[in-house]
């Protein structure tokens, strides 16, 4: 049973196809990655499935639900929730709020209670704050929970952008480049964090340029080339198709 | 303690304790001005300093609650305290029909959108003198509660203090619930709001409502107490004070804006003794404290004191 559909996805941008008559289903419960060189459409494609871009054409389906044309906070309502390639933090607020921001789709307060503080709200408040908590120390960052976020590293902050997707209980979960400009080191511990989540039983689309991660932890993967699909298929399929080490990996890369 | 039953005890206290210093009618007469200033101030940093938005307009919902209460009252001989919550509840609907179109533009366009707002509201309250007086103004009855009206510097001191607690109050609880935290966000990064299941907009027009609320009620008490109107409180000129205050007491903090509405109230009386150099040494002051206080006021001063500390 596929969690998300995808049947004749086109956008355009005055003349220029980012991405061209795309047909994929990505199954529940796996590791689905995208790759493809640089301009191939990823992040457009990205985009397109979390409502920020509207298709030129084709529709997004989430189950049976159409999808297609909604704003991007009915896509997280929905459950689908992602992460950015060019970071989103809140640096106006801690890392904590910040993850506590992404319990909001699952606080149920009026605007009266929240201008008189009604005691169910300072309770909600608690428990949102532990929640946050325990997701913080999930990604591997308790250490930072009281940090104002500007002044966190580069590798936590994409862990902390992590946590807060997390902590809108999505049902997938779409990772924009997580292991970019990180260090071989911290490249690992997003490999072994992706695997964790894949087993928490969250669908993870992971869109990748680290070919290494990609073959570790990827059920699935799609090849894109000029927003077209190359291929598609586990990791060892898409390694031996010829189109795709000529396209992607180069007429060198055996 | 958490840090906003401290501010607003803090703040209780001043409140309290301020009219040991006030010796004659005048010192109350600028206390309650920076009151009602502070209660405006209040709301429009939520919608600034938390929210991000900003509104070149705001004098215009000032003087419509101001209006609406003198001419529900005058004209139309309505209980003041009924013409009071009327012309709030109005200026919100208001509010929202205007926020939802002008809210979908961002920086730039959004300030020329409420600049334009601000004008047009001034410009029709200068015009229609039959309803409105025209240039020349209008009396207001006083405040009338429970049979016994309004009157005098102290009492009213009283009331303004109690409003503005309340007002602080309300703004404190709502930047620290999910609410306060959507708008904090969409601060941060709309586009990071949205796909955690922030909707901006919603969010945008409803922070715009309860600024021009806080407004519109320091507008109606200002008639109020005033017992006269007159369109010098709705001009342009008044809206950019208003953003001023809140710019100079530091943005995203409640305290911040009521020191700023304090500041800045006081300190052109404090002038006068500079004659027509008054508000040249105004303008010193405010390019000074944006070259070297760029957060404004009150966070720079947690800041120093604090060491490192976000802002609240």
């Amino acid at each position: 049973m596929s969690l998300l559909r995808v049947e004749g996805l086109s956008k355009e941008f005055g003349g220029v196809h980012a991405v061209q008559q795309l047909d994929f289903a990505i199954p529940a419960g796996q590791v689905f990655s995208i790759i493809g060189p640089n301009g191939a459409g990823k992040t457009t494609l990205l985009n397109l499935l979390t409502g920020i871009y509207v298709p030129s054409s084709g529709r997004i389906l989430l189950e049976a639900r159409d999808l297609t044309g909604r704003a991007p906070y009915e896509y997280a309502a929905r459950g689908i929730a992602r992460t950015f390639q060019n970071l989103q933090v809140f640096f106006n607020m801690s890392a904590l709020e910040n993850v506590m921001v992404g319990r909001y789709l699952h606080e149920r307060c009026g605007l009266p209670a929240a201008l008189l503080r009604f005691p169910s709200l300072a309770r909600a408040e608690r428990a949102c704050r532990e929640e946050a908590e325990s997701l913080m120390r999930f990604v591997g960052l308790g250490e930072y929970a009281q940090s104002p976020s500007d002044a966190m590293p580069y590798g936590a902050l994409k862990r902390l952008e992590i946590a807060r997707a997390l902590a809108t209980k999505p049902r997938l979960l779409l990772l924009d480049e997580p292991a970019a400009g990180l260090n071989p080191t911290e490249t690992l511990g997003i490999d072994a964090l992706i695997s964790k989540l894949a087993e928490s039983g969250v669908t993870v689309v992971l869109v990748e340029h680290n070919m290494k991660l990609v073959m570790g932890v990827a059920d699935r993967i799609l090849v894109l080339d000029y927003g077209k699909r190359l291929a598609e298929g586990t990791a060892e399929e898409v390694r031996r198709d010829p189109k795709v080490i000529e396209a992607y990996l180069g007429a060198g890369a055996h | 303690m958490s840090g906003r039953t401290a501010s607003l005890a803090t703040l209780a206290g001043i409140v309290l304790l301020l009219p040991l210093a006030l010796q004659n009618n005048y010192y109350y007469e600028v206390a309650i001005q920076v009151g009602l200033n502070a209660i405006v101030c209040v709301g429009l940093n939520l919608l600034i300093g938390y929210a991000g938005q900003i509104s070149l307009g705001h004098a215009g919902f000032f003087g419509l609650g101001a209006y609406g209460s003198a001419i529900l009252t005058a004209r139309y001989g309505w209980p003041p305290l009924a013409a009071l919550a009327s012309a709030t509840a109005g200026v919100a609907v208001l509010a929202y029909l205007i926020g939802r179109p002008i809210l979908r533009l961002r920086g730039h366009y959004l300030a020329m959108a409420t600049l334009g707002m601000g004008i047009i509201i001034s410009i029709v309250i200068a015009t229609e003198d039959r309803l409105t007086g025209g240039p020349d103004g209008m009396p207001v009855p006083a405040l009338a509660a429970f049979g016994a009206a309004l009157s005098g510097e102290r009492v009213w001191y009283w009331v303004v203090g109690a409003t503005l607690l309340a007002a602080v109050w309300l703004a404190l609880n709502l930047v620290d619930s999910p609410h306060g935290r959507a708008l904090r966000a969409l601060h941060g990064s709309e586009v990071g709001a949205e796909v955690t299941g922030i909707d901006s907009a919603r969010h945008k027009v409803k922070v715009f409502v309860i600024s021009a609320v806080y407004a519109a009620l320091a507008g109606s008490l200002t008639a109020h107490y005033a017992g006269f109107v007159t369109p010098a409180k709705v001009t342009f000129f008044h809206s950019i004070e208003l953003v001023t205050m809140v710019v100079f007491g530091g943005m995203a903090s409640t305290f911040g804006a009521v020191v700023g509405a304090a500041v800045l109230t006081v300190l052109p009386q404090a002038l006068t003794v500079f004659k027509e150099y008054e508000m040249v040494v105004f303008g010193a002051v405010m390019m000074l404290t944006m070259i070297f206080m760029p957060r404004g006021l009150v966070p720079t001063l947690a800041l120093t004191l604090s060491g490192r500390r976000l802002p609240r």
